[in-house]
Protein backbone atom coordinates (compact mmCIF):
# COMPACT_ATOMS: atom_id res chain seq x y z
CA UNK A 1 0.00 0.00 0.00
CA UNK A 2 1.68 3.61 -0.26
CA UNK A 3 0.54 7.64 0.54
CA UNK A 4 1.16 10.12 -2.14
CA UNK A 5 3.47 12.76 -0.99
CA UNK A 6 3.59 16.55 -2.58
CA UNK A 7 6.69 17.87 -3.00
CA UNK A 8 7.64 21.65 -2.82
CA UNK A 9 9.37 23.96 -6.07
CA UNK A 10 12.53 23.92 -4.26
CA UNK A 11 12.59 19.79 -3.77
CA UNK A 12 11.05 18.65 -7.21
CA UNK A 13 14.79 18.93 -8.67
CA UNK A 14 15.03 15.41 -7.02
CA UNK A 15 11.84 14.24 -8.18
CA UNK A 16 12.38 15.01 -11.99
CA UNK A 17 10.06 17.66 -11.68
CA UNK A 18 7.28 15.55 -10.30
CA UNK A 19 4.73 17.92 -8.06
CA UNK A 20 3.07 14.58 -6.03
CA UNK A 21 4.94 11.12 -5.88
CA UNK A 22 4.32 8.01 -4.04
CA UNK A 23 6.20 6.19 -1.16
CA UNK A 24 5.31 2.89 0.88
CA UNK A 25 3.01 3.60 4.16
CA UNK A 26 4.94 3.10 7.98
CA UNK A 27 5.65 5.66 10.24
CA UNK A 28 6.60 9.15 8.86
CA UNK A 29 10.48 8.51 8.84
CA UNK A 30 10.06 5.61 6.90
CA UNK A 31 8.16 7.29 4.29
CA UNK A 32 10.45 9.90 4.06
CA UNK A 33 13.94 7.14 4.01
CA UNK A 34 11.49 5.40 1.02
CA UNK A 35 11.42 8.78 -0.76
CA UNK A 36 15.05 9.17 0.18
CA UNK A 37 15.58 5.41 -1.47
CA UNK A 38 13.91 6.16 -4.75
CA UNK A 39 14.76 9.70 -4.72
CA UNK A 40 18.41 10.03 -3.49
CA UNK A 41 19.61 12.99 -1.26
CA UNK A 42 15.72 13.86 -1.11
CA UNK A 43 15.46 12.91 2.56
CA UNK A 44 18.38 14.94 3.79
CA UNK A 45 16.72 17.95 2.70
CA UNK A 46 13.81 17.34 5.07
CA UNK A 47 15.67 15.60 8.12
CA UNK A 48 18.90 17.01 9.46
CA UNK A 49 21.68 15.06 10.64
CA UNK A 50 20.62 14.79 13.76
CA UNK A 51 17.39 12.82 12.73
CA UNK A 52 15.10 15.34 13.44
CA UNK A 53 12.69 17.44 11.07
CA UNK A 54 14.69 20.51 9.84
CA UNK A 55 13.80 23.53 11.58
CA UNK A 56 12.12 25.40 8.23
CA UNK A 57 10.25 22.50 7.02
CA UNK A 58 6.65 21.94 8.05
CA UNK A 59 5.15 18.11 7.09
CA UNK A 60 1.25 17.64 7.15
CA UNK A 61 -0.13 14.10 7.16
CA UNK A 62 -3.50 14.67 5.59
CA UNK A 63 -4.13 18.30 7.53
CA UNK A 64 -2.50 17.59 10.53
CA UNK A 65 0.75 19.57 11.57
CA UNK A 66 3.17 16.55 12.44
CA UNK A 67 4.65 18.61 15.17
CA UNK A 68 0.83 18.48 16.76
CA UNK A 69 1.24 15.11 16.11
CA UNK A 70 3.98 12.30 16.91
CA UNK A 71 6.63 13.83 14.78
CA UNK A 72 8.34 11.68 12.32
CA UNK A 73 6.82 9.05 14.57
CA UNK A 74 3.42 9.75 13.16
CA UNK A 75 1.70 7.20 11.36
CA UNK A 76 0.73 7.35 7.16
CA UNK A 77 -2.16 5.08 6.60
CA UNK A 78 -2.36 3.90 3.21
CA UNK A 79 -3.71 6.43 0.81
CA UNK A 80 -3.17 9.43 2.57
CA UNK A 81 -1.40 12.35 1.44
CA UNK A 82 1.94 13.97 2.66
CA UNK A 83 2.96 17.66 2.42
CA UNK A 84 6.20 18.99 2.83
CA UNK A 85 5.66 23.00 3.01
CA UNK A 86 9.17 25.43 3.36
CA UNK A 87 8.10 27.30 6.23
CA UNK A 88 8.82 30.41 4.95
CA UNK A 89 10.48 33.40 7.56
CA UNK A 90 11.13 37.00 6.92
CA UNK A 91 14.74 37.82 7.34
CA UNK A 92 16.24 38.74 10.31
CA UNK A 93 19.92 40.78 11.56
CA UNK A 94 23.07 40.50 9.69
CA UNK A 95 22.51 42.56 6.67
CA UNK A 96 25.07 45.17 8.39
CA UNK A 97 26.47 45.71 11.88
CA UNK A 98 23.80 45.69 14.73
CA UNK A 99 24.07 47.58 18.26
CA UNK A 100 23.79 44.99 21.61
CA UNK A 101 22.37 46.59 24.98
CA UNK A 102 25.89 48.11 25.77
CA UNK A 103 26.04 49.71 22.47
CA UNK A 104 28.42 47.34 21.01
CA UNK A 105 28.41 46.89 17.16
CA UNK A 106 28.68 43.62 15.23
CA UNK A 107 27.66 40.30 16.63
CA UNK B 1 14.40 26.85 -7.44
CA UNK B 2 10.83 29.07 -8.46
CA UNK B 3 10.94 29.02 -11.66
CA UNK B 4 11.07 32.61 -13.58
CA UNK B 5 7.08 33.24 -14.47
CA UNK B 6 6.38 34.50 -17.99
CA UNK B 7 6.58 38.45 -18.40
CA UNK B 8 3.60 40.04 -19.44
CA UNK B 9 2.90 43.26 -21.16
CA UNK B 10 0.74 46.24 -21.05
CA UNK B 11 0.30 46.78 -17.26
CA UNK B 12 0.37 50.00 -15.76
CA UNK B 13 3.60 49.57 -13.91
CA UNK B 14 5.02 48.30 -17.46
CA UNK B 15 4.93 51.68 -18.15
CA UNK B 16 7.82 53.04 -15.67
CA UNK B 17 10.00 51.28 -17.32
CA UNK B 18 10.75 48.50 -15.36
CA UNK B 19 13.93 46.72 -16.31
CA UNK B 20 14.35 43.51 -18.57
CA UNK B 21 16.30 41.26 -16.80
CA UNK B 22 14.86 40.37 -13.11
CA UNK B 23 18.86 40.12 -12.12
CA UNK B 24 21.34 42.89 -11.74
CA UNK B 25 23.33 43.52 -8.96
CA UNK B 26 24.94 46.62 -7.89
CA UNK B 27 27.82 46.44 -6.61
CA UNK B 28 30.06 49.97 -5.79
CA UNK B 29 28.94 52.26 -2.92
CA UNK B 30 29.17 55.52 -4.60
CA UNK B 31 27.29 54.65 -8.06
CA UNK B 32 23.49 55.53 -7.62
CA UNK B 33 21.24 52.44 -7.81
CA UNK B 34 20.86 51.07 -11.37
CA UNK B 35 18.55 48.14 -10.99
CA UNK B 36 14.90 47.37 -10.36
CA UNK B 37 16.54 46.34 -7.00
CA UNK B 38 18.16 49.90 -5.82
CA UNK B 39 21.21 48.91 -3.73
CA UNK B 40 20.28 45.57 -3.28
CA UNK B 41 22.92 42.71 -3.83
CA UNK B 42 21.73 39.32 -3.45
CA UNK B 43 19.74 37.09 -0.90
CA UNK B 44 21.65 35.21 1.42
CA UNK B 45 20.25 31.98 3.96
CA UNK B 46 20.11 33.05 7.49
CA UNK B 47 20.87 29.86 8.32
CA UNK B 48 23.53 28.22 6.17
CA UNK B 49 24.83 31.60 4.32
CA UNK B 50 24.41 30.40 0.80
CA UNK B 51 24.16 33.20 -1.50
CA UNK B 52 21.48 33.60 -4.44
CA UNK B 53 20.96 36.11 -7.04
CA UNK B 54 18.32 38.51 -6.39
CA UNK B 55 15.30 36.55 -7.80
CA UNK B 56 12.05 34.59 -6.70
CA UNK B 57 14.03 32.89 -4.22
CA UNK B 58 12.59 32.96 -0.51
CA UNK B 59 14.16 29.29 1.16
CA UNK B 60 17.23 28.50 0.53
CA UNK B 61 17.58 25.45 -1.65
CA UNK B 62 19.93 24.05 0.80
CA UNK B 63 18.53 23.81 3.90
CA UNK B 64 15.14 25.72 4.01
CA UNK B 65 16.07 28.36 5.32
CA UNK B 66 14.84 31.86 5.06
CA UNK B 67 16.69 34.55 2.60
CA UNK B 68 17.33 37.67 3.88
CA UNK B 69 18.06 40.69 0.73
CA UNK B 70 21.88 41.61 0.85
CA UNK B 71 22.60 45.56 0.05
CA UNK B 72 25.34 47.36 -0.98
CA UNK B 73 24.79 50.12 0.88
CA UNK B 74 25.43 53.50 -0.49
CA UNK B 75 26.63 56.49 1.13
CA UNK B 76 23.78 58.71 2.81
CA UNK B 77 22.99 61.64 4.58
CA UNK B 78 20.02 62.54 6.64
CA UNK B 79 19.46 66.07 4.38
CA UNK B 80 19.32 63.46 0.88
CA UNK B 81 16.23 60.85 3.16
CA UNK B 82 14.50 64.71 4.11
CA UNK B 83 14.73 65.83 1.02
CA UNK B 84 12.61 62.67 -0.60
CA UNK B 85 8.92 62.32 -0.75
CA UNK B 86 6.59 62.47 2.53
CA UNK B 87 6.42 58.56 2.79
CA UNK B 88 8.51 55.67 3.15
CA UNK B 89 10.01 56.04 -0.23
CA UNK B 90 12.22 58.62 1.12
CA UNK B 91 13.67 55.15 2.38
CA UNK B 92 14.03 54.04 -0.87
CA UNK B 93 18.05 53.50 -1.22
CA UNK B 94 17.58 51.05 1.96
CA UNK B 95 15.01 48.94 0.49
CA UNK B 96 15.26 46.78 -2.68
CA UNK B 97 13.53 48.98 -4.75
CA UNK B 98 13.56 50.97 -7.77
CA UNK B 99 15.45 54.75 -7.60
CA UNK B 100 12.12 55.58 -9.22
CA UNK B 101 9.93 53.58 -6.92
CA UNK B 102 8.14 57.31 -5.86
CA UNK B 103 6.92 58.08 -9.15
CA UNK B 104 4.85 55.15 -9.92
CA UNK B 105 1.71 54.07 -9.00
CA UNK B 106 1.58 52.67 -5.21
CA UNK B 107 -0.38 53.50 -2.25
CA UNK B 108 2.47 55.47 -1.00
CA UNK B 109 2.18 54.49 1.98
CA UNK B 110 4.72 55.67 5.35
CA UNK B 111 5.23 58.18 7.50
CA UNK B 112 2.45 57.83 9.48
CA UNK B 113 2.64 59.68 12.77
CA UNK B 114 4.68 59.48 15.61
CA UNK B 115 2.48 60.82 18.66
CA UNK B 116 4.11 62.19 21.97
CA UNK B 117 1.82 60.04 23.97
CA UNK B 118 2.06 62.54 27.24
CA UNK B 119 -1.66 61.27 29.41
CA UNK B 120 -0.43 57.56 28.38
CA UNK B 121 3.13 58.26 29.58
CA UNK B 122 1.62 59.70 33.09
CA UNK B 123 -1.26 57.12 33.12
CA UNK B 124 1.67 54.80 33.32
CA UNK B 125 3.93 56.43 35.31
CA UNK B 126 6.54 56.55 32.50
CA UNK B 127 8.64 59.66 31.56
CA UNK B 128 8.49 59.73 28.04
CA UNK B 129 6.38 57.45 25.86
CA UNK B 130 5.42 57.49 22.17
CA UNK B 131 3.27 55.90 19.73
CA UNK B 132 4.12 54.98 16.33
CA UNK B 133 0.99 55.03 14.69
CA UNK B 134 0.17 52.99 11.47
CA UNK B 135 -3.57 53.88 11.59
CA UNK B 136 -2.21 56.31 8.84
CA UNK B 137 -1.58 53.89 6.16
CA UNK B 138 -3.33 53.98 3.22
CA UNK B 139 -5.64 50.82 4.40
CA UNK B 140 -4.97 51.90 7.92
CA UNK B 141 -2.17 49.18 8.90
CA UNK B 142 1.30 48.75 8.78
CA UNK B 143 0.70 46.40 5.86
CA UNK B 144 0.59 48.84 3.11
CA UNK B 145 4.41 48.95 3.65
CA UNK B 146 5.43 45.27 2.99
CA UNK B 147 3.26 45.18 0.59
CA UNK B 148 4.47 48.34 -1.37
CA UNK B 149 8.09 46.84 -1.61
CA UNK B 150 6.97 43.09 -2.15
CA UNK B 151 4.78 44.77 -5.40
CA UNK B 152 7.99 46.28 -6.98
CA UNK B 153 9.53 43.14 -6.37
CA UNK B 154 6.97 41.23 -8.07
CA UNK B 155 6.92 43.32 -11.08
CA UNK B 156 10.52 43.36 -11.31
CA UNK B 157 10.64 39.82 -11.79
CA UNK B 158 7.48 39.33 -13.88
CA UNK B 159 5.01 38.09 -11.99
CA UNK B 160 1.54 38.94 -13.16
CA UNK B 161 -0.63 38.32 -10.34
CA UNK B 162 -0.65 40.03 -6.57
CA UNK B 163 -1.30 36.97 -4.11
CA UNK B 164 -2.15 36.55 -0.30
CA UNK B 165 -2.63 34.43 2.77
CA UNK B 166 -3.99 36.74 5.52
CA UNK B 167 -5.36 37.64 8.72
CA UNK B 168 -6.76 40.45 6.91
CA UNK B 169 -5.19 43.77 7.25
CA UNK B 170 -2.83 42.23 4.58
CA UNK B 171 -5.88 41.33 2.45
CA UNK B 172 -6.62 45.14 2.34
CA UNK B 173 -2.98 45.93 1.83
CA UNK B 174 -2.66 44.02 -1.42
CA UNK B 175 -6.24 44.02 -2.42
CA UNK B 176 -5.34 47.85 -3.04
CA UNK B 177 -2.18 48.27 -4.17
CA UNK B 178 -2.81 45.55 -6.79
CA UNK B 179 -6.14 48.10 -7.63
CA UNK B 180 -3.78 50.87 -8.28
CA UNK B 181 -1.25 49.54 -10.21
CA UNK B 182 -3.61 47.82 -12.22
CA UNK B 183 -2.43 44.27 -12.12
CA UNK B 184 -4.98 40.98 -10.43
CA UNK B 185 -5.12 40.41 -7.01
CA UNK B 186 -5.78 37.10 -4.76
CA UNK B 187 -6.41 37.11 -1.50
CA UNK B 188 -7.23 34.39 0.99
CA UNK B 189 -8.25 34.97 4.47
CA UNK B 190 -9.57 32.77 7.51
CA UNK B 191 -14.23 32.51 6.72
CA UNK B 192 -14.10 34.03 10.49
CA UNK B 193 -12.59 36.84 10.17
CA UNK B 194 -14.15 40.33 11.63
CA UNK B 195 -16.49 41.52 8.93
CA UNK B 196 -14.64 45.17 9.26
CA UNK B 197 -11.46 43.48 7.10
CA UNK B 198 -13.84 41.19 4.79
CA UNK B 199 -15.75 44.35 3.73
CA UNK B 200 -12.70 46.47 3.57
CA UNK B 201 -10.59 43.64 0.91
CA UNK B 202 -13.92 43.19 -1.04
CA UNK B 203 -13.92 46.97 -2.03
CA UNK B 204 -11.29 47.15 -3.98
CA UNK B 205 -12.22 44.19 -6.52
CA UNK B 206 -9.85 41.34 -7.54
CA UNK B 207 -10.19 37.70 -6.44
CA UNK B 208 -11.55 37.27 -2.74
CA UNK B 209 -11.46 33.25 -1.24
CA UNK B 210 -12.51 32.81 2.08
CA UNK B 211 -11.21 29.49 3.78
CA UNK B 212 -12.83 26.78 6.40
CA UNK B 213 -9.46 27.01 8.91
CA UNK B 214 -7.06 28.93 10.63
CA UNK B 215 -4.65 30.87 9.38
CA UNK B 216 -1.95 28.90 9.51
CA UNK B 217 -4.23 26.55 7.40
CA UNK B 218 -4.55 29.57 4.56
CA UNK B 219 -0.95 30.09 5.02
CA UNK B 220 -0.47 26.46 4.31
CA UNK B 221 -2.75 26.75 1.12
CA UNK B 222 -1.18 29.69 0.08
CA UNK B 223 2.13 28.01 -0.40
CA UNK B 224 0.70 25.40 -1.63
CA UNK B 225 -0.57 27.71 -4.48
CA UNK B 226 2.44 29.28 -4.76
CA UNK B 227 4.32 26.22 -6.46
CA UNK B 228 1.13 25.72 -8.68
CA UNK B 229 1.10 29.27 -9.88
CA UNK B 230 4.54 30.47 -10.86
CA UNK B 231 3.15 33.57 -11.85
CA UNK B 232 1.40 34.40 -8.68
CA UNK B 233 3.56 36.66 -6.39
CA UNK B 234 1.86 35.52 -2.62
CA UNK B 235 3.53 38.75 -0.72
CA UNK B 236 4.38 36.75 2.23
CA UNK B 237 5.43 33.63 0.53
CA UNK B 238 7.36 33.62 -2.44
CA UNK B 239 8.23 37.05 -2.52
CA UNK B 240 9.17 37.16 1.54
CA UNK B 241 12.23 37.84 1.75
CA UNK B 242 11.48 41.41 -0.13
CA UNK B 243 8.41 41.72 1.40
CA UNK B 244 9.48 41.88 4.87
CA UNK B 245 12.32 44.78 4.03
CA UNK B 246 9.27 46.93 3.97
CA UNK B 247 8.84 47.23 8.00
CA UNK B 248 12.44 48.18 8.11
CA UNK B 249 11.06 51.84 7.42
CA UNK B 250 8.63 51.79 11.06
CA UNK B 251 12.82 52.08 12.66
CA UNK B 252 13.67 54.90 10.12
CA UNK B 253 10.87 57.01 10.34
CA UNK B 254 10.44 56.37 14.57
CA UNK B 255 14.74 57.24 14.68
CA UNK B 256 13.61 60.49 11.84
CA UNK B 257 10.98 61.39 14.13
CA UNK B 258 13.10 61.53 17.35
CA UNK B 259 15.19 63.84 15.57
CA UNK B 260 17.67 61.18 14.04
CA UNK B 261 18.14 58.90 17.26
CA UNK B 262 16.81 55.86 18.60
CA UNK B 263 14.42 55.37 21.57
CA UNK B 264 15.83 53.35 24.29
CA UNK B 265 12.93 50.92 24.20
CA UNK B 266 10.17 49.40 21.67
CA UNK B 267 7.74 47.37 21.78
CA UNK B 268 6.79 45.67 19.00
CA UNK B 269 3.55 43.08 17.88
CA UNK B 270 4.54 39.75 17.23
CA UNK B 271 2.44 37.59 14.72
CA UNK B 272 5.11 36.15 12.51
CA UNK B 273 7.30 37.88 14.19
CA UNK B 274 9.03 39.74 11.01
CA UNK B 275 8.37 42.79 11.94
CA UNK B 276 10.23 43.04 15.45
CA UNK B 277 13.15 41.43 13.48
CA UNK B 278 12.99 44.16 10.77
CA UNK B 279 12.53 46.72 13.49
CA UNK B 280 15.79 45.49 14.90
CA UNK B 281 17.65 45.51 11.45
CA UNK B 282 16.39 49.39 10.48
CA UNK B 283 17.83 50.76 13.71
CA UNK B 284 20.81 48.68 13.22
CA UNK B 285 21.38 50.24 9.42
CA UNK B 286 20.74 53.61 10.65
CA UNK B 287 23.50 53.44 13.14
CA UNK B 288 26.08 51.94 10.96
CA UNK B 289 25.43 54.37 8.34
CA UNK B 290 25.99 56.90 10.65
CA UNK B 291 22.63 58.60 10.75
CA UNK B 292 21.85 58.23 14.43
CA UNK B 293 24.31 58.11 16.99
CA UNK B 294 25.33 54.89 18.24
CA UNK B 295 23.60 54.04 21.32
CA UNK B 296 21.90 50.52 22.63
CA UNK B 297 18.02 50.01 22.15
CA UNK B 298 16.31 47.15 23.62
CA UNK B 299 13.16 45.53 21.61
CA UNK B 300 10.27 43.72 23.67
CA UNK B 301 7.60 41.86 21.98
CA UNK B 302 3.81 41.80 22.28
CA UNK B 303 1.72 38.71 21.97
CA UNK B 304 -1.68 37.83 23.00
CA UNK B 305 -2.03 34.75 25.49
CA UNK B 306 -4.51 32.75 23.52
CA UNK B 307 -1.46 32.80 20.84
CA UNK B 308 1.77 33.18 22.69
CA UNK B 309 4.73 30.39 21.18
CA UNK B 310 6.75 33.37 21.10
CA UNK B 311 6.09 34.18 24.56
CA UNK B 312 5.84 30.71 26.14
CA UNK B 313 9.72 30.40 24.05
CA UNK B 314 10.77 33.36 25.49
CA UNK B 315 9.89 32.15 29.23
CA UNK B 316 10.90 29.06 28.82
CA UNK B 317 14.58 29.57 27.73
CA UNK B 318 14.51 27.83 24.22
CA UNK B 319 15.65 29.34 21.12
CA UNK B 320 12.86 27.22 18.83
CA UNK B 321 9.21 27.87 18.76
CA UNK B 322 6.48 24.96 19.40
CA UNK B 323 3.24 26.05 17.23
CA UNK B 324 0.21 26.70 18.95
CA UNK B 325 -3.37 26.83 17.72
CA UNK B 326 -4.85 30.01 18.42
CA UNK B 327 -7.78 31.30 20.02
CA UNK B 328 -7.49 35.27 20.71
CA UNK B 329 -9.73 38.21 19.85
CA UNK B 330 -6.46 39.56 17.84
CA UNK B 331 -6.69 37.68 14.71
CA UNK B 332 -4.31 39.68 13.31
CA UNK B 333 -1.63 38.49 15.65
CA UNK B 334 -3.47 34.82 15.42
CA UNK B 335 -0.21 32.92 13.46
CA UNK B 336 0.18 29.86 15.97
CA UNK B 337 3.53 28.74 14.44
CA UNK B 338 5.43 32.00 13.64
CA UNK B 339 8.26 32.04 11.01
CA UNK B 340 10.54 34.32 12.30
CA UNK B 341 10.08 33.19 16.06
CA UNK B 342 13.51 31.86 16.50
CA UNK B 343 14.98 35.34 15.11
CA UNK B 344 12.57 37.26 17.50
CA UNK B 345 14.09 35.10 20.20
CA UNK B 346 17.57 35.84 19.33
CA UNK B 347 16.93 39.52 18.81
CA UNK B 348 14.82 40.39 22.11
CA UNK B 349 17.81 38.22 24.29
CA UNK B 350 20.66 40.34 22.30
CA UNK B 351 18.83 43.28 23.13
CA UNK B 352 18.11 42.53 26.62
CA UNK B 353 14.82 42.95 25.95
CA UNK B 354 12.07 40.35 27.01
CA UNK B 355 8.81 39.15 25.74
CA UNK B 356 5.14 38.66 26.99
CA UNK B 357 1.32 38.14 26.26
CA UNK B 358 -2.21 39.26 27.55
CA UNK B 359 -5.44 38.08 28.11
CA UNK B 360 -8.33 39.14 25.27
CA UNK B 361 -9.78 41.12 28.41
CA UNK B 362 -6.53 42.38 28.94
CA UNK B 363 -6.37 43.63 25.18
CA UNK B 364 -9.58 44.93 25.46
CA UNK B 365 -9.01 47.59 28.26
CA UNK B 366 -6.17 48.57 26.61
CA UNK B 367 -7.75 49.40 23.60
CA UNK B 368 -9.75 51.82 25.76
CA UNK B 369 -6.90 52.94 28.07
CA UNK B 370 -5.12 54.38 24.59
CA UNK B 371 -8.16 55.62 23.25
CA UNK B 372 -9.03 57.31 26.29
CA UNK B 373 -5.74 58.81 26.79
CA UNK B 374 -4.83 59.31 23.86
CA UNK B 375 -7.48 59.77 21.33
CA UNK B 376 -6.15 56.67 19.13
CA UNK B 377 -8.52 53.83 18.47
CA UNK B 378 -6.12 51.02 18.01
CA UNK B 379 -6.70 47.41 16.32
CA UNK B 380 -6.42 44.54 18.78
CA UNK B 381 -2.98 43.96 17.78
CA UNK B 382 -2.20 47.40 19.43
CA UNK B 383 -4.24 46.32 22.47
CA UNK B 384 -1.76 43.57 23.08
CA UNK B 385 1.11 45.88 22.56
CA UNK B 386 -0.21 48.70 25.21
CA UNK B 387 -1.17 45.55 27.47
CA UNK B 388 2.19 44.10 27.26
CA UNK B 389 3.92 47.83 27.74
CA UNK B 390 2.11 47.80 31.04
CA UNK B 391 2.50 44.51 32.01
CA UNK B 392 6.31 44.48 31.77
CA UNK B 393 6.41 47.90 33.69
CA UNK B 394 4.39 46.19 36.17
CA UNK B 395 7.00 42.99 36.51
CA UNK B 396 9.70 45.70 36.40
CA UNK B 397 11.40 44.41 32.93
CA UNK B 398 10.52 47.86 31.68
CA UNK B 399 12.66 50.92 32.24
CA UNK B 400 10.08 53.94 33.09
CA UNK B 401 12.54 56.30 32.68
CA UNK B 402 13.62 54.97 29.53
CA UNK B 403 12.39 56.67 26.19
CA UNK B 404 10.16 53.99 25.36
CA UNK B 405 8.40 53.96 21.43
CA UNK B 406 4.87 51.23 21.19
CA UNK B 407 3.85 50.75 17.69
CA UNK B 408 0.29 50.78 16.94
CA UNK B 409 -0.10 48.90 14.03
CA UNK B 410 -4.27 49.04 12.46
CA UNK B 411 -7.13 50.88 13.02
CA UNK B 412 -9.84 49.89 15.64
CA UNK B 413 -12.65 50.30 13.18
CA UNK B 414 -11.28 47.23 11.69
CA UNK B 415 -11.72 44.80 14.91
CA UNK B 416 -15.17 46.89 16.34
CA UNK B 417 -16.36 43.15 17.43
CA UNK B 418 -13.32 43.03 19.73
CA UNK B 419 -14.59 45.58 21.84
CA UNK B 420 -18.25 46.26 21.29
CA UNK B 421 -19.44 44.01 24.29
CA UNK B 422 -17.11 46.20 26.29
CA UNK B 423 -18.12 50.10 25.79
CA UNK B 424 -21.07 52.17 26.60
CA UNK B 425 -23.86 52.40 24.61
CA UNK B 426 -26.51 54.78 26.05
CA UNK B 427 -30.03 54.52 25.55
CA UNK B 428 -32.14 56.91 23.03
CA UNK B 429 -33.43 60.17 25.23
CA UNK B 430 -36.45 61.97 24.74
CA UNK B 431 -35.14 65.53 22.65
CA UNK B 432 -35.71 68.16 25.80
CA UNK B 433 -33.43 69.81 28.19
CA UNK B 434 -35.54 67.46 31.18
CA UNK B 435 -34.34 64.44 29.74
CA UNK B 436 -30.46 65.19 28.75
CA UNK B 437 -30.20 67.00 32.50
CA UNK B 438 -31.98 64.00 33.91
CA UNK B 439 -29.80 61.39 32.02
CA UNK B 440 -26.72 63.38 33.16
CA UNK B 441 -27.68 63.00 36.66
Amino acid sequence: MTVQVRIPTILRSYTGGAAEVTAAEGTLREVIAGLDATYPGLGGRIIDDGGNLRRFVNVYVGDEDVRFAQGLDTRVPPGERVSVIPAVAGGAPGATANAGPDGVIGR
Amino acid sequence: MVPTPARGQGDRWERWGRKSSPVTTVTTRTHPATSGFGHATGLSCRECGKVYELGPHYACEECFGPLEVRYDYPRLSRADIEAGPPNMWRYAPLLPVPADIAERPTTEPGYTRLIRADNLAHALGMRRLWIKDDRGNPTHSFKDRVVAVALAAATEMGFKVLACPSTGNLANAVAAAAARAGIRSVVLVPADLELGKIITTSVYGGTFVTVDGTYDDVNRLASELAGEHPDWAFVNVNVRPYYAEGSKTLAFEIAEQLGWRLPEQVVVPIASGAQLVKVDKGFGELTSLGLVPQTPWRVFGAQASGCSPVSAAFAAGHDVVRPVRPSTIAKSLAIGNPADGPYVLDVVRRTGGSIADVSDDEVVDSIRLLAGCEGIFGETAGGVTLGVLRKLLKEGQLDPEAETVIINSGDGLKTLDAVIAAVDVPAPIRPTLEAFQEAMS
